[in-house]
């Protein structure tokens, strides 16, 4: 094949985007040009960016719907706040990063307990056991306290008292969140966390185990019939989305000085989905810029306060429209057919590069 | 698997491969759905490199066969051996590992994905490089995607469809797409390959194209080809032996002018084929 393959060239575009925005963006900030409310949302937009596309590996990639995803980040978050509030002594950015890999490898682990009984069915079972998850874990969170003094960490479902620290500080203080947070995210590791994401999420895709997801997602018995193991398959999607929700969620927490469980609660698994939808199934470009307009837009909107929700309304219908109208959709497809047919007509455009298709 | 399975008298052809372990062989098979018997006594062995057909009226229970075989239903009775082994502890996907390869009677591709894609799902077993190298993008990715593409193209070439490895398979032709749900059980590296109406919806020409080609795959792969199809003049032109299913049940077997001048079989099949 002499030509770079359609997903290879869709896939470097991706990444060009994500890095001129952040380019783009940073010299702004640095030219003072950017007000400080949005500012103030560079860091949340990486994270809902991130767990867009982690989910869309499960709802898009993997054809399994997931009501829980925000569960996942909550795991993520308080596991990073624990870990990064208790490792005192090391740099920030270190600290950062481990919270960020424990509370990914937290989320993991919940992943796996959540997925290894579901999974093995046939169903939509695992919307309503990630919806059932996601509220368990906002419960759970709400009783827990968790403090640590020089002695190591301490747990308590009761109350801060009963954890008996020796002058130590409280991490997570039951419906209070956690709490005495340093702030040590920051938008240049906003903008490497997505990169990883993306890297793992398009690599996988474009894998040996990627086609066996999709497998599963478009045909199981066809896919049975050529000897994939559904339920691995399934496992690895899933396990993998939790775990970047987990990454996504201890960026997330360590951007404020405190983060209460509820925040995680369904409205934001609802709102990821939302993104993830009106980005595209399976288009992971498509839930990047989704994640970034829908979370800017009630921001930018705060102008016309009263009219907000409406107007906000008013575009995810008008997006709905544009992406599912047939006739627009139509006429798109007739120009590619169009743009492809004078590409073909002049050779030397064509580009010529890496030999095989992947 | 050492042992010297004698082809019993239930063979279709009993002279072929005497001395060989059959590729397959049923015993008493069938399978109860709620009160409906759909498949009842069925006792068929297949010789190693033979092309055998399976044919009968509508609703014989042809495709319910081919569904106990690979195990997409779990048989009320009998035993399946393949390759002289019980494949009573197996599911589909172990099936498929153990040597059967099928294709579906309603196209099951992924559609979604590209031909090529579809084909190299087919190699899923045989190409082997993790969910970590492949991320990392290790060397062990690349040489494996590499020699997947390399037989998938290989692959594709039997029906002359390289050139259309980066279309979407979902919108081929349904021809091609039959083509493909053969290419894509053919990776997968079997030693009986089940055909559920492979020349449904396909034109007379495309249909004497697909005999040949079958018969090729035949002869390269040295492999044991079973089809089931309504189309006389296939199954009667390139099956060694046929068995005929009628209300779940095998009516006759034999060669192909055997089946041809049955009375039962002409009662029941070819009758009922001229009235239509
Ligand atoms: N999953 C199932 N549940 C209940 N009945 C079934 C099931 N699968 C098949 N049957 C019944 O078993 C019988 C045989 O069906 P089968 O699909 O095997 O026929 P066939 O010989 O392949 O017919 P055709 O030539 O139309 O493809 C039919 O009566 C069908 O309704
Ligand atoms: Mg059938």
């Amino acid at each position: 094949m002499k030509k770079i393959s359609k997903t290879t060239r869709s896939n470097l575009i991706t990444y060009a985007l994500v890095i001129v925005a952040f380019v783009v963006v940073q010299s702004l900030v640095a030219g003072g040009q950017v007000s400080s409310s949005l500012k103030g949302q560079l860091i949340p937009i990486c994270v809902y960016i991130c767990m867009a596309v982690s989910l869309n590996l499960t709802v898009g990639i993997l054809g399994e719907l997931s009501l829980g995803h925000a569960g996942f980040m909550s795991v993520g978050a308080f596991t990073g706040v624990i870990v990064a509030i208790s490792l005192q002594g090391l740099p920030g950015p270190v600290r950062l990063l481990l919270a960020i890999v424990i509370g990914g490898a937290t989320a993991a682990v919940a992943g796996v307990i959540v997925g290894v009984p579901v999974l093995r069915l046939q169903g939509d079972y695992l919307a309503i056991v990630t919806l059932a998850f996601g509220e368990i874990i906002k419960n759970l969170l709400n009783n827990i306290y968790v403090g640590v003094d020089s002695h190591g960490l301490h747990f308590s479902a009761t109350d801060t008292a009963s954890l008996g620290l020796d002058n130590g500080i409280v991490l997570i203080n039951g419906p209070m969140g956690a709490v005495g947070i340093e702030k040590l995210s920051t938008f240049v590791a906003g903008f490497l966390l997505i990169l990883f994401v993306l890297t793992v999420t398009l690599n996988l895709i474009r894998s040996r185990s990627g086609r066996a997801i999709m497998a599963v997602r478009d045909n199981r018995i066809a896919a049975e019939s050529v000897g994939i193991n559904i339920t691995k398959y399934k496992l690895m999607a899933f396990v993998t989305s939790a775990a970047m929700a987990g990454m996504s969620g201890a960026l997330y927490a360590l951007n404020y000085s405190s983060v209460l469980p509820k925040k995680f609660d369904f409205n934001t698994s609802i709102l990821v989905l939302v993104f993830v939808v009106l980005g595209g199934m399976g288009n992971i470009r498509g839930s990047i810029i989704a994640a970034t307009v829908l979370t800017i837009l009630p921001e930018a909107l705060r102008a016309v306060n009263d009219y907000r929700m409406l107007l906000y309304a008013i575009v995810l219908i008008l997006v709905m429209l544009v992406t599912n109208n047939p006739i627009l959709k139509n006429g798109w497809n007739l120009i590619k057919e169009k743009l492809a047919f004078w590409r073909r007509k002049t050779p030397e455009t064509a580009e010529k590069g890496v030999g095989a298709d992947e | 698997m050492s042992k010297m399975v004698p082809v019993p008298s239930n063979s279709i052809i009993p002279e072929r491969d005497l001395d060989k372990i059959p590729v397959l062989e049923t015993k008493h098979l069938g399978i109860d759905f709620g009160g409906l018997t759909a498949v009842e006594d069925f006792n068929l062995t297949i010789g190693r490199t033979e092309i055998a057909g399976l044919i009968g009226p509508n609703g014989a229970g042809k495709t319910t066969v081919f569904n106990l075989l690979t195990k997409v239903y779990q048989p009320t009775r009998g035993t399946i051996l393949l390759n002289g082994t019980d494949t009573a502890n197996l599911n589909a996907v172990q099936v498929n590992k153990a040597g059967i390869a099928r294709t579906f009677q309603n196209i099951r591709l992924f559609s979604n994905l590209t031909v090529e894609d579809n084909v190299k799902i087919g190699l899923h077993n045989s190409v082997n490089s993790g969910m970590f190298s492949s991320i990392l993008r290790l060397p062990r990715h690349w040489k494996s995607e590499r020699a997947a593409h390399e037989q998938a193209l290989d692959l594709l070439s039997i029906f002359d469809m390289q050139d259309l490895a980066d279309h979407e398979a979902g919108a081929l032709p349904y021809g091609a797409q039959r083509r493909l749900e053969i290419v894509r059980a053919l990776a997968t590296n079997p030693s009986l390959l089940l055909l559920d109406e492979p020349a449904a919806g396909m034109n007379p020409s495309e249909t004497a194209e697909l005999m040949e080609n079958i018969r090729k795959i035949r002869d390269t792969f040295q492999i044991a080809i079973m089809l089931i199809e309504h189309d006389m003049n296939l199954v009667m032109g390139i099956c060694e032996g046929i068995a005929v299913l009628n209300y779940g049940k095998i009516i006759a077997k034999g060669t192909p002018s055997e089946i041809q001048n049955n009375p039962q079989v002409i009662e029941a099949y070819l009758g009922k084929q001229k009235e239509g």
